[in-house]
């Protein structure tokens, strides 16, 4: 797993390794800086002249200097080499995402694509920085402390014989203990605040059941539940605090008891004050490596979580492929299914479709009826290869779907989506997507098909309006028709209106269709519609009902033989006769 | 002299502030006020652990140079008995220090655990109470996202700092006072030497603090517009597909990602290098300590120092016994002016994250001075109503009237009228103007009209979503605005176009409507609503779970159970705000048959973007642009041929 994330540092290997490298020179100036500095201070005692003193003091202040070079050049090469492997990773994830097929998407909602890119990329980013600057340092640090602790103070050194040990075992029980726990509550936290948000966005339903009590009282108990559960996490964890003062402080007495009666003992020959004060630099010095790494582990801990998500997308497969030698042209608009049938995951008992066979020649235009979650946007979206058919097959121009390269199927095919958007941006911007390339004549002509220039014309900046993000500050209506003309940019083979006009006013709905009939007679129209009068002078009209086409025909046709549509149309006519009377 | 040094120390530790984002004292204040009325008595207690701890820190350094100094005294003889018969007692003293610290350290960090969880439990509740409380215009003005990075991203630089500034903060603070006072208790000029050496650092931090905050704050920025890029594009991403617009995405994420690196690099450059300068500036204080103080040592210059004061013996020299301890509470002191410099992120972060916390708590509440209660209540058969104290299937209004002292009850019948009511959500931008609506008990009553007309803004004030300033609304006769809220909404079913479910079982769901609802109440609610026949097809049935606002469920499905849920609660007075707009013809006259049985007997709003669904309504009222400009059966307008009969033949558009 963490192999797969971390090829996204690519170009960052080289701040990677300079980090890695200021990093070793610093913690080997540090460990010599006490060893120096013990001398100094036994040169001082001793009483030398002024000039040596001044000359040790030099070479000190030449060694911070470039401990600081090394430190702060370190701190920039990690800052460029976190940053950097960040961007990578996220860029990595989006275009990952990019090749996703429906099915991918589906199985990742919305929000667990965008926190995956952020948050956790996010704390992908400091466990990177935090890793980078202390799996090297600490370990050196580790190692040299205790070589030069021991040259410089030999038996006053056993006194880490005795502590590392300690403090590791300590350390290890600590993590071992906390960490479990830690990864339960962060999930019941996250819970907590999918609740909060549930309230945030549902609080017009809190308040007219007037359940504030009750989302007050279910909150104090989750909350204060969670509360206790960190409580007891984090009084695990703040074990460390004495567990590392009983092992700075032994050394310490250690040091002082054990250091001053080897000075007096041996008259100041084997080791002399300027040792004792370095040899409590290099215990602390161990120390704090050792509780470095141990900082490591729960960071990585903490995070693995987020690393585990962030692999799920670059783990995840594409579901579908093209074949090499790919057909790039689709010759004509005909789309046949034969015996298809489809269901959306292979754990779903039931098929969303079962055995469809139906055959749409080109130019044609073609109505689906039918009621919710009769399959009707299932049925259109194999044709742009959107999903592919679990069995049977799907020809478009005469081939096979599977046969073609997706971004020539799709280029045409165009498809205005059931659930559709705009993006933020211009509408001219907006219109772009179906043809980069688009002039502005070709815009005009698109939007006067789609029936959008009038309510275009009255934006206060035209086709330079600019659209909120969402599409929010234009109606469901004028959406639709811009949705459609972006749709017609494409100059598609096959155009596909998955219930596209529900919120067009009647009229307009058939002005539309009436432009298409005449600008566009070549184009195959499959048209999704709850209104009949949307479909009643189609070429042919499927009606479908619970994943099957039950019925193909003409609109008299079905009328006299199909009893779902005529139920549809008296339904709908009901009204409308009635009005005629009057 | 000593209380020049303190105060510089002090006030330059306020310098440091000065330069990144400024703290909110005031704000700060009221987390230590709420602290210590949280915790009482364990907030004292673990604060003076943190000090006691803090000043056993200081006392090592005392030693070491009382055992160096006794060294000194023996070095030469190599007599180590008589040498420790007086070390020995002082390592021992030193120890006890220890055991006590270590003593003192555990407790205040146990206590800062329970003491940090406790109270950010006692925070978010609070949060979420005053929250609860807040009118509907709050949740309408206030982007969703801002609400909640209140309880995430606030409350954990809450935390941050009271698990972590603070305690550190103070342990900091305490020794660096207390090394600074053993420092000019040995010698004044040594002291003076790290005074200046502490100047330098934060002259330092100040400069690389002020850039790192000002790319942190960029980077904010940066990463605000790449996550908003993202969720446009993930919602978006069946689209993107559809238009093969996969590269030109790609291509855009880019730009806006390379800026965010670029500031993130920026950013934590600085950062990453404020820790090794301020460390070697130590270092280089380190070397001038010893250097001066070995030049002292050797030129025997007289050294001042407030023990010379104490002990009278006037000026002595700087000695070995002083310049060693000396060195190590050099190093102490600037590792602790670091931790402090390092505090001051974590404070600007959280004086800001807990002034947005207690704005959401300040916020003032809905008023709500209702005094007329809904109670069971028994209808005799002359009409006479007593109140009940169990579930009837009757309610009444309890009218106590304050003039005289006696209660009224009124019979709850769900008739509700409106005379002339004007309304703006905004001064100066009226919405309604002189509607009035008569609606009788059991009456169906339809509001037809384009988006922006003022339907919804009706229901919102009949209910007390938003409130008019004078009586002009009434239920069953009273005054709506001297009914409690909770009762008023009680009486009133509500399910509005965006359906919002909440994380639970179907059944959870529904029974939300009325928590004491049995299972076989909930089944038959569902029922009514014709979300039976779905409901049981679902994996689990009634026990399927669901989550992210029902997002397994189609729009029309969460419409379903939306009516359950208000049909359970089996209210008299019902406002369905296109509570069927995502349910296909076909599906809503199969609906239609529960929703008119659920509608028998029930004053029902209807607003609905489809006429076919108002067409049976007693009354239907067209609004436009926040009049009312007929009204009528569906007869008697498509007989006038006004704008409802040109909506009705589908001659304008809706919307």
């Amino acid at each position: 797993m963490f192999r797969r994330i971390l090829r996204s540092v690519r170009e960052f290997r080289a701040p990677t390794v300079l980090t890695f490298i200021f990093m070793v020179g610093e913690a080997v100036i540090e460990c010599l800086i006490p060893f120096i500095t013990a001398d100094l201070v036994n040169n001082i005692k001793r009483g030398t002249d002024m000039r040596s003193l001044i000359m040790t003091g030099l070479l000190l202040a030449l060694m911070a200097a470039l401990s600081l070079t090394c430190g702060g050049l370190a701190g920039r090469t990690c800052a460029k080499a976190s940053a950097g492997f960040a961007r990578n990773l996220r860029y990595d994830l989006f275009s990952r995402i990019q090749g996703f097929s429906f099915e991918n998407v589906d199985r990742f909602s919305t929000a667990s694509l965008v926190t995956r890119l952020t948050t956790d990329v996010g704390n992908a980013q400091m466990s990177y920085m935090m890793v980078i600057r202390t799996a090297i340092r600490s370990p050196l640090m580790f190692i040299f402390s205790i070589v030069m602790a021991y040259i410089m103070g030999g038996a006053l050194s056993t006194a880490f014989v005795v502590v590392i040990p300690v403090l590791i075992f300590g350390l290890l029980m600590i993590a071992r203990f906390a960490m479990p726990a830690f990864r339960k509550i962060f999930r019941k936290y996250d819970r907590l605040n999918e609740s909060i948000e549930e309230n945030v966005r549902g609080m017009r339903v809190v308040k007219g059941f007037a359940r504030e009590d009750y989302e007050k009282k279910r909150f104090a108990e989750a909350s204060d539940g969670i509360a206790k559960e960190f409580t007891k996490a984090e009084r695990i964890v703040a074990l460390n605090t004495p567990l590392m003062q009983i092992c700075m402080h032994f050394n310490m007495v250690f040091v002082l008891l054990v250091g001053s009666k080897m000075i007096i003992k041996s008259r100041g020959t084997d080791i002399d004050v300027g040792q004792i004060s370095s040899m409590l630099t290099y215990g602390m010095q161990i120390l704090m490596s050792l509780m470095m790494l141990s900082m490591i582990y729960i960071i990585l801990t903490i995070s693995f979580e987020s690393f585990k998500r962030i692999d799920e997308i670059l783990r995840e497969e594409p579901t579908l492929t093209s074949p090499a030698d790919a057909l790039t042209e689709v010759p004509d608009g005909s789309v046949v299914f034969e015996n298809v049938s489809f269901k959306y995951s292979s754990e779903a008992r039931k098929n969303a479709l079962e055995n469809i066979n139906l055959t749409i020649p080109s130019g044609a235009t073609v109505g689906i009826i039918g009621g919710t979650g009769s399959s009707k946007s299932t049925l259109v979206q194999l044709i742009p290869r959107l999903y592919d058919a679990t069995a049977g097959r799907v020809l478009v121009g005469g081939h096979d779907v599977r046969e073609y390269r997706t971004d020539s199927l799709r280029d045409a095919v165009s498809m205005v989506l059931q659930k559709n958007q705009l993006f933020s941006g211009t509408v001219r911007e907006n219109l772009r997507w179906g043809d980069p390339g688009a002039d502005d004549a070709a815009i005009a002509e698109a939007c006067s098909l789609a029936r959008a220039d009038e309510f275009i014309d009255t934006l206060p900046d035209g086709y330079d309006t600019y659209i909120e993000q969402g599409g929010t500050n234009v109606s469901g209506g004028q959406k639709q028709r811009l949705c459609i003309a972006r749709a017609l940019l494409k100059k598609p083979k096959i155009l596909i209106l998955d219930d596209s006009t529900s919120a067009v006013d009647t009229k307009t709905d058939a002005g539309i269709r009436a432009g298409f009939r005449r600008y566009i007679p070549s184009t195959t129209k499959i048209i999704i519609a709850q209104r009949v009068a949307s479909v009643r002078d189609a070429d042919m009209i499927a009606v479908m009902d619970g994943g099957r086409i039950s019925d193909v025909g003409t609109h008299e046709e079905l009328l006299g033989r199909s009893l779902i549509y005529r139920e549809v149309c008296e339904q709908q006519a009901a009204g409308k006769e009635g009005a005629d009377n009057e | 002299m000593s209380k020049t040094g303190n105060r510089q120390v002090r006030d330059s530790g306020g310098e440091a502030g000065k330069g990144r984002p400024r703290v909110d004292r005031g704000v700060l204040g009221r987390v230590f006020g709420m602290l210590l009325r949280a915790y009482p008595v364990l907030v004292p207690v673990a604060a003076f652990c943190i000090i006691f701890n803090a000043v056993c820190s200081v006392m090592p350094a005392v030693f070491q140079q009382k055992v160096v100094a006794l060294i000194e005294v023996h070095w030469k003889s190599g007599d180590w008995e008589t040498a420790s018969g007086e070390i020995v007692p002082l390592v021992l003293v030193l120890v006890g220090f220890y055991v006590l610290s270590i003593a003192a350290s555990t407790a205040s960090r146990q206590l800062m655990a329970v003491i940090t969880q406790g109270f950010l439990s006692k925070v978010r509740r609070r949060m979420f109470d005053s929250m609860q409380d807040l009118p509907i215009k709050y949740f309408d003005t206030h982007r969703h996202g801002d609400i909640m990075s209140v309880y995430t991203n606030d409350t954990d630089a809450l935390r941050e700092f009271i698990s972590q500034a603070l305690p550190q903060m103070l342990a900091s603070g305490i020794i660096v006072l207390g090394v600074f006072g053993v420092m000019i208790w040995y010698s004044v000029w040594l002291a003076l030497v790290v005074v200046a050496g502490v100047a330098a650092m934060i002259f330092v931090s100040r400069k690389l603090g002020g850039g790192s905050a000002k790319y942190f704050v960029r980077q904010q920025k940066s990463t605000g517009a790449t996550e908003g890029f993202i969720q446009e594009m993930m919602s978006g991403q069946k689209v993107v597909k559809v238009f093969n617009h996969e590269d030109q995405a790609l291509a855009d994420f880019k730009k806006t990602n390379d800026r965010l690196y670029e500031d993130s690099f920026r950013a934590h450059a600085y950062a990453n290098t404020l820790g090794p300068v301020i460390m070697n500036i130590g270092n280089l204080l380190y070397v001038i300590i010893a250097t001066v103080g070995g030049a002292l040592l050797l030129a025997r210059v007289p050294n001042p120092s407030v023990r010379g004061l104490f002990a009278g013996a006037g000026l002595g020299v700087v000695t070995i016994d002083v310049l060693l301890p000396f060195l190590n509470m050099t190093k102490q002191f600037t590792g602790n002016v670091n931790q402090l410099s390092q505090q001051v992120n974590a404070i600007a972060m959280a004086s800001a994250g807990a002034g947005r916390i207690f704005a959401l708590m300040d916020e003032q509440p809905e008023t709500d001075d209702g005094y007329v209660k809904l109670v069971d209540a028994v209808i005799g058969p002359d009409g006479s109503v007593t109140e009940a104290d169990h579930r009837t299937g009757h309610w009444a209004w309890k009218h106590p009237h304050r003039a005289d002292g006696t209660v009224t009850y009124t019979e709850l019948r769900g008739e509700v009228t409106m005379n002339d009511v004007d309304f703006a959500y905004t001064e100066g931008k009226q919405v309604l103007f002189d509607v009035s609506v008569y609606a009788y008990p059991g009456q169906k009553v339809a509001f037809v009209g384009a988006t922006g007309a003022g339907k919804t803004t009706i229901t919102n004030l009949i209910n007390r979503f938003y409130d008019i300033a004078d009586g002009k609304i009434r239920y069953d006769g009273i005054n709506v605005n001297k009914i409690r809220k909770s009762d008023l909404r009680r009486s009133l079913g509500i399910v509005l176009q965006d359906t919002n479910l909440f994380t639970g079982t179907v059944m959870d769901n529904i029974r939300y409507g009325r928590l004491d609802a049995t299972d076989a109440e909930c089944v038959e609610a569902a029922r009514l609503a014709g979300a039976d026949d779905f409901i049981t097809r679902l994996p689990e049935g009634y026990a399927t779970e669901l989550s992210n606002n029902g997002s397994n469920l189609s729009q029309g499905q969460r419409q379903l159970i939306a009516i359950a849920r208000c049909a359970v609660a089996d209210p008299p007075v019902m406002i369905l705000d296109e509570a069927t707009s995502s349910i296909d013809t076909r599906t809503e006259a199969i609906v239609q048959r529960g929703m008119d049985k659920l509608m028998e007997g029930r004053t029902t709003f209807v607003i609905a973007h489809r006429l076919s669904t108002v067409r049976n309504a007693d009354v239907i009222m067209v609004l436009d642009h926040g009049r009312i400009i007929e009204r009528g059966s569906h007869e008697k307008l498509i007989a006038e041929k006004g704008t409802y009969y040109k909506l009705y033949k589908g001659v304008f558009e809706l919307e």
